[in-house]
């Protein structure tokens, strides 16, 4: 049922570009140029959560396995293999083994064994001594328990209880295979890899390079002779710069809907994708901080939004109203839009659930003579401060006075992190669309990402049983009642899921725009120049 | 001449002590460190982790102990370690200096080339049609935004000749180099040349009225002698003080030029590297720029005893 289901929404994703694109050959040469929208923390994946170092440094890297880079759906279905030639279940499902590609090197001439993949998720789970400055993605290997190797060409990963959807992680762009010889420092500035494209050089603030690597084990791959990434933090700079040819892409999901508009309008040529980037604008409450601590007015918040407005100034109406996970049809795991109606908040009926909300704060003191005022903390980014100022204009209907409190972005997680803060709001991105990742990162009592710090051991009870169960719409059914009760309880409400444009010249082929995430589709292989 | 240097090279020590200390201080009076940044791009922080990236740069210790290893680097020129890109701050620095170096040498020139000349013209030909179209256009280019009139430029070249005058890459002849630095210099230099007209338009009216104006002219000396070497000689030192100014400025100054045109400078970095709270830099930047100022400041004030040698030092 379920892989029926994806291929079916995969099918319907993908057929107009299957039918409507010519078969052609793949031409080699030619150095691809990309632009990037900022300076990127570090080069080194692992540390990272931002499709800012994820994107250009993903072709450095091998996976264990990936999500197929030619395929718009990430899904179970769609992980292919890449250092890894096979995997196997054992039978009690807390067992998985891979067979390792013979005879692949790093970029500097060592040898790739299982001792490499072994390291990785040694330093991962912060068992080896040279361990990453920060782990973002800590919480995903909490249920390994060790990484065996068998000869140099098989490891065994052993977990502690099952989890199908384990092997979904390892797909991932943000998990990429490290060498052992390598210290954490040096992947930070300088990273090696197996991958189509050897580092070159990370000028900050200006420039990025890539080249060939011409020992790629993957043979006649990549096509391209490199990519140069070229860091221009002024948008409107950039932007016209893609419009005058200078580079081949813009970054991946850089183009909003209003510039969306103006390339279609100046550079016909371009090929524009909107698709959801997996990226939520969310309420952040502190349960902590009175009077937010009690549970009645964080309710009578939700019941304030009204999401349909948020996208239509947002994004012209383009955006998804949803809940945690990423709503159909692209998104696996989301709820149907009448499902999602009937959760507290997400009544299509504004005026009822506001006068709901209304009663709810008159019945602890409060009315249009004696609001309650609040502070509405968001990053100063013009994405975060944009959607802040419509909640403030919201929450104004149910006596709640906000009044925007604009946090420099640098110190935006240091301050939330120290609960620094009453009403927030914040942009979360998920990298795959499996109900693990997104959930135990951010709604689990243990995640050091669990920003608001919720924590609710029946929801923790729920999320552990739905991801030991290896039967789809029974998952999906778990999966759909804890978003209930993330709903019930407010944990981070979503208001809405971006949706986002990326652009390419015509000559720019084999690049597909992936549909459920914005983190794994930059590995740049299959793509080439028709010059 | 010589007490004087001597006093006012010791000024200048005092000067960048001063400064020193207090960007220093300031820097560390800002919220947030780079661990912050650090773990920001992570989407989380780790206070644990934290505090060991603190103890590593060196931050757990006292703010006068940093100062003073800052300072003890600094003498034996060693400038520490980058935070972001942990590498040597000298080699993250240097190579960004002759980029704003020739940005600014190309704005300077453009606006004493226009400035000066546009300036004595609209003074000699005072409450004509040449002088009001002078005026409204020395007006516009005070207050015409740079990255307004950044934006603009590159919007006409996109739309007109279908190419966009932003740096790329490395320039492969400083002929390349001249023509990509060339159009930013010139949205730079506006603003600037329209400030050296205004003064200079003031400064030779009020030379103009002068007596020894008049005794030239009645001497039978031409136009151009009484403007330029009478007029101008005197009017000059004004406009030299702003030019010098306009110079310390445009070193440190071009932040939005910088980012419309997307030039890897010394502005656009120390921008980004405040943001980062990334210390070493921003400290060893800002003294750079400090002491260009300071020492631009002595150049201007030597030249004016050659420029006027009426001006005596001794006294």
């Amino acid at each position: 049922m379920r892989s029926k289901l994806a291929f079916a929404v995969a099918l319907s994703i993908a057929a107009p570009g299957l039918v409507a694109t010519p078969v052609l050959a793949q031409k080699q040469g030619g150095t691809l140029r990309v632009y990037h929208r900022d300076n990127l923390p570090s080069g080194s994946i692992h540390e990272e959560a931002t499709i800012s170092t994820v994107q250009p440094f993903m072709g450095v890297f091998n996976n264990l396995v990936l999500f197929d880079q030619q395929k718009p759906l990430n899904t179970p279905e769609t992980i292919m293999p890449d250092l890894a030639d096979s995997w196997a279940w054992d039978a009690t499902k807390t067992k998985l083994t891979f067979k390792l590609h013979p005879g692949v090197k790093w970029h500097d001439g060592k040898p790739f064994t299982a001792k490499d993949v072994q390291c990785t998720w040694n330093k991962l789970t912060g068992k080896d001594p040279d361990d990453f400055r920060k782990n973002p993605r800590a919480i995903w290997w909490q249920n390994l328990k060790e990484v065996t190797v068998d000869g140099d060409l098989e490891a065994t990963f052993v977990l502690n209880r099952p989890q199908p959807s384990f092997l979904s992680m390892f797909a991932s762009g943000y998990t990429p295979v490290y060498p052992c010889h390598v210290s954490t420092k040096d992947m930070r500035t300088n990273p090696i890899g197996t991958g189509p494209f050897k580092f070159v050089e990370l000028k900050r603030g200006d420039s990025v390079k890539f080249v060939r690597n011409p020992d790629y084990w993957k043979k006649g791959k990549p096509y391209l002779d490199g990519i140069d990434w070229k860091v221009i933090e002024n948008r409107s700079t950039r932007v016209l710069a893609f419009v005058a040819g200078e580079f081949d892409m813009t970054f991946g999901t850089d183009i909003t809907i209003p510039l969306l508009k103006d390339i279609n309008a100046q550079a016909p040529q371009a090929v524009c994708e909107l698709a959801p980037s997996y990226v939520s604008i969310n309420l952040i409450i502190n349960p902590k901080a009175a009077p937010f601590n009690d549970p009645t007015i964080r309710k009578a918040m939700a019941l304030a939004l009204d999401r349909k407005t948020f996208i239509d100034i947002l994004s012209n109406g383009k955006d998804d109203i949803s809940g945690v996970m990423l709503p159909p049809p692209e998104g696996v795991w989301g709820m149907p839009p009448e499902m999602l109606a009937a959760l507290p908040g997400y009544s299509t009926d504004i005026e009822k659930s506001r006068a709901e909300a209304r009663k709810i704060m008159e019945g602890l003191g409060y009315s249009e003579s004696k609001v309650l005022k609040v502070k509405v903390a968001t990053r100063n980014i013009s994405v975060y401060r944009d959607p802040a100022v419509i909640l403030i204009d919201q929450l104004k209907k149910v006596y709640i006075d906000g009044e925007l409190e604009v946090v420099d972005t640098s110190i935006w997680h240091a301050k939330v992190t120290r609960g620094d803060y009453s009403v927030g709001l914040n942009l979360t991105g998920v990298s795959v669309d499996d109900p693990d990742v997104n959930l135990y990162e951010n709604y689990s009592c243990n995640s050091e990402r669990n920003l608001t710090q919720y924590c609710n051991k029946d929801v923790d009870a729920l999320i552990d049983k739905q991801s030991q169960e290896t039967d789809f719409d029974k998952r999906k059914k778990i999966v759909w009642e804890i978003e209930r009760k993330l709903a019930e309880d407010l944990a981070r409400p979503i208001i809405n899921y971006q949706r986002l444009a990326t652009c390419w010249q015509p000559q720019v082929k084999g690049f597909v725009l992936h549909r459920n995430s914005i983190y794994n589709n930059w590995r740049y292989e299959d793509v080439w120049l028709d010059k | 001449m010589g007490a004087y240097i001597v006093r006012r090279l010791l000024l200048m020590l005092v000067t960048l002590i001063g400064m020193s200390i207090l960007i220093f201080v300031m820097l560390r009076l800002v919220p947030g460190n780079i661990t912050d940044i650090i773990f920001d791009s992570a989407g989380f922080v780790n206070p644990a982790q934290k505090k060991k990236i603190e103890r590593q740069l060196g931050l757990d210790q006292p703010i006068a102990v940093q100062y003073v290893n800052w300072i003890g680097g600094l003498m034996r020129g060693d400038l520490g370690y980058a935070y972001v890109s942990e590498k040597p701050a000298i080699e993250e620095i240097v190579p960004r200096i002759p980029v704003t170096a020739k940005l600014a040498a190309l704005a300077l020139i453009f606006s004493t080339l226009f400035g000066v000349p546009l300036g004595v013209l609209s003074a000699v030909r005072q409450n004509t049609w040449l002088d009001y179209v002078l005026r409204v256009f020395s007006l516009s280019g005070l207050s015409l935004p740079a990255f307004w009139l950044g934006l603009l430029i590159l919007m006409a070249c996109v739309h007109w000749f279908g190419w966009i005058p932003i740096y790329r890459s490395t320039p492969e002849s400083p002929w390349q180099e001249l023509a990509l630095l060339c159009i930013p210099a010139a949205a730079v230099g506006f603003r600037s040349s329209a400030l050296v007209m205004r003064l200079t338009r003031s400064s030779m009216l009020e030379v103009l009225r002068q007596d020894y104006i008049r005794t030239a002219r009645a001497k039978g000396a031409s136009e151009t002698a009484v403007n330029y070497d009478h007029a101008l000689r005197n009017a000059v030192l004004p406009v030299v003080t702003i030019i010098g100014i306009e110079a310390a400025f445009l070193i440190g100054g071009l932040i939005v030029t910088e980012t419309v045109f997307n030039i890897p400078g010394v502005a656009r970095f120390l921008v980004e590297a405040i943001r980062w709270r990334d210390y070493p830099i921003v400290q060893n930047l800002v003294m750079f720029i400090a002491i260009i100022v300071v020492f631009v400041n002595f150049a201007i004030d030597m030249m004016y005893a050659v420029l006027d040698p009426r001006i005596k030092y001794e006294e």
